[in-house]
């Protein structure tokens, strides 16, 4: 499959969003393991960092002027992975074999076995300190490349996350653009239910950052936020993305059982069907 | 620009000769080799979590603020911010005590930097009993066995300030994720002048025909010190210096195996998962022998001097003396 071409096209967006949902399900039917919810709700996230704003070269992953990507909600390794198939870094033959031995396609990602992959991530709440680490890295050397980093709602219970808040308020990282994907749900249920975190947005201004807050499933409001957020000056920036967990599939919508169980055949046949007659 | 500053930048990649013979802290030596280092490669950034003053990274923060990143009481977002610098092609070294870099930020250690294999120097300070009066909170007695079992890494106990110096020059040279302890307090210099640390290679003084005493850190000293009174029992003794304990040095050890009769390890740390560990692991499977362990046995340190300490605990020469004195006593 050709590598798609980066686009500022909405539509067409929302239209390679709904591809790389179609690809995550079918992954996951596959391997009978894996993440659902929450690949789901970052689909439409992802689908506009990597096909319109990530400065990358897919067949070039190491070019050192590259945006860096960090996941650090590893659980969604799906959603990376279609979206650094789609773009060319490998063979979407691969991705019926994730989580299987052998493959690169790990449970969470591998640095060290999947090239577009910057590092590991799996264990929540690590990824926005690397993120900074990188950020600062990036500054020593005045390059422009800038770092986005996603996390989920859930994830943020975890301290580490707002340490590393506090680090990129303080040195005032504004190449760092973090994204929450604030599905609401966790593997437990409810987020408000499990530990409250909200109201966020101010959790982040006291920090020092800019935020933005957005319905993390329309795909305008999405590319115009990344794009001024890249004029955000002395401070970091970060998207909080109202979204839906499941985003996609009607039955699987707003579930928290579905945090990470895969669809069985019969389900994938009918999330296919929803998927097609939503795309036109 | 003193005498050593100027040694130094002649010699170039290879260190001055600054701390051979000198009684100091390794953390001292550790400051002083880092301000060396950031002269001369700009890829060396350090971060500290509030303690550079006491991690001797102050010095480097002064001359190069760029390059220093205080992140603050905050020491599991120090080692992911670490494992970003290193994945900016940066060599990141960061610092603070021993306790909080491996307790405190263990699986940010396991998961962001060996997992994903980053260059990322763990320099700790204060590690060992002899951090002395603030007590046990803060006597990193379990360090060395946290940081053994993470696949990757590779762990680095110098015995003094020369070795100090060697050890975080040559740590710079390689693209591996490395934990290195240091302690507070001064320590004899026991490493001669034409000592050349290799990262996996201990250092030999002697083999026992009766006893080798494999030693790490300030044990060294006191293994040494511990030879000179076993030769005036009749009892002949060896001391290897095992600076890296990961990877261990195994053929130095089968070595002292098939040497000796009695094999005694000696660490300031727990008996258990420490050199002792690693060392029975070795012989137990590929050379069977007597082996005597020294170092604190399953428990929690406590406030007081560290000479103090170092007495209650039985980290001194005069319980490698008896270990080995006993052993052979009851074989004669």
């Amino acid at each position: 499959m050709a590598p798609v071409t980066p686009t500022r096209d909405s539509g067409a967006l929302a239209e390679q969003a709904r591809k790389v949902r179609i690809e995550i399900l079918k992954m996951l039917t596959a391997s009978g393991s894996g993440h659902t919810g929450g690949s789901l709700s970052s689909a439409d996230i992802v689908t506009a960092l990597y096909f319109y704003k990530l400065r990358h070269r897919p067949l070039e992953p190491d070019w050192p002027g590259r945006d860096r990507f960090i996941l650090s909600k590893g659980h969604a390794a799906p959603v990376l992975y279609t979206a650094l198939a789609l773009s060319g870094y490998f063979d979407t033959g691969l991705l019926k074999d994730l989580r299987k031995i052998g493959c690169p396609l790990q449970g969470h990602p591998s640095s060290k076995l999947l090239k577009g992959v910057e590092v590991s991530t799996g264990s929540l709440g690590q990824g926005l300190s690397i993120a900074n680490g990188i950020a600062l890295g990036l500054r020593l050397d005045n390059s422009p490349a800038r770092v986005y980093c996603l996390l989920g709602d859930g994830e943020t219970q975890e301290g580490q996350v707002w340490e590393a808040a506090m680090t990129a308020g303080h040195y005032m990282l504004d190449n760092l653009c973090a994204i929450v994907d604030l599905n609401e749900l966790q593997i437990d249920g409810k987020c408000e239910d499990v530990m409250k975190v909200e109201p966020v947005a101010g959790k982040w201004r006291a920090f020092n950052w800019h935020v933005f807050e957005i319905d993390g499933h329309n795909m305008s409001q999405i590319i115009d936020t990344l794009d001024e957020a890249e004029h955000i000056k002395g401070k970091p920036s970060v998207i909080l993305a109202r979204t839906v967990k499941g985003k996609g599939v009607s039955f699987f919508e707003g579930k928290a059982e579905y945090h990470g169980v895969t669809p069985t055949a019969e389900e994938l046949e009918k999330a296919l069907k929803e998927l097609s007659s939503n795309g036109k | 620009m003193g005498s050593r500053e100027e040694q130094s930048a002649v010699n170039g990649q290879q260190s001055a000769q600054t701390f051979a013979g000198q009684a100091v802290a390794t953390r001292d030596a550790y400051g002083a080799a880092l301000l060396e280092l950031g002269k001369r490669n700009t890829r060396v950034v350090v971060l500290d979590a509030d303690l550079s003053g006491s991690t001797k990274t102050a010095k480097f923060a002064k001359a190069f603020p760029d390059r220093f990143f205080n992140i603050g009481i905050a020491e599991q977002d120090m080692v992911g911010t670490a494992g970003g610098l290193s994945l900016a092609g940066k060599i990141p070294f960061a610092s603070t005590f021993a306790i909080f870099e491996t307790g405190r930020a263990w699986e940010q250690v396991r998961q962001t930097v060996c997992y994903s294999h980053l260059n990322v120097k763990l320099v700790a300070t204060h590690a060992g009993i002899t951090v002395g009066e603030d007590g046990a909170s803060h006597q990193a007695l379990e360090d060395i066995a946290l940081m053994r079992v993470i696949p990757g890494i590779t762990v680095i106990v110098p015995a003094d300030g020369y070795e100090t110096e060697q050890v975080i020059n040559a740590v710079a040279e390689t693209d591996i994720p490395v934990y290195v302890r240091l302690g507070r307090a001064k320590v004899p210099a026991v490493m001669p002048a034409e000592y050349r640390f290799r990262v996996g290679k201990a250092y030999t003084f002697s083999l026992g025909r009766d006893v080798t005493i494999i030693a790490t850190g300030i044990m060294v000293a006191k293994a040494l010190e511990a030879q000179k009174i076993l030769a005036q029992k009749g009892i002949d003794a060896g001391v290897i210096n095992m600076s890296t304990i990961k990877p261990l040095d195994t053929a130095a050890v089968l070595e002292a195996a098939r040497t000796s009769k009695l094999i005694i390890t000696a660490e300031e740390h727990s008996i258990i998962g420490g050199l002792g560990g690693a060392v029975a692991e070795v012989i137990s499977e590929q050379h069977p022998l007597p082996l005597r362990r020294i170092g604190t046995r399953d428990t929690f340190g406590c406030s007081g001097s560290p000479d103090e300490l170092l007495k209650l605990f039985g980290l001194t020469a005069d319980t490698i003396v008896t270990a080995a004195t006993d052993f052979f006593k009851d074989r004669q």
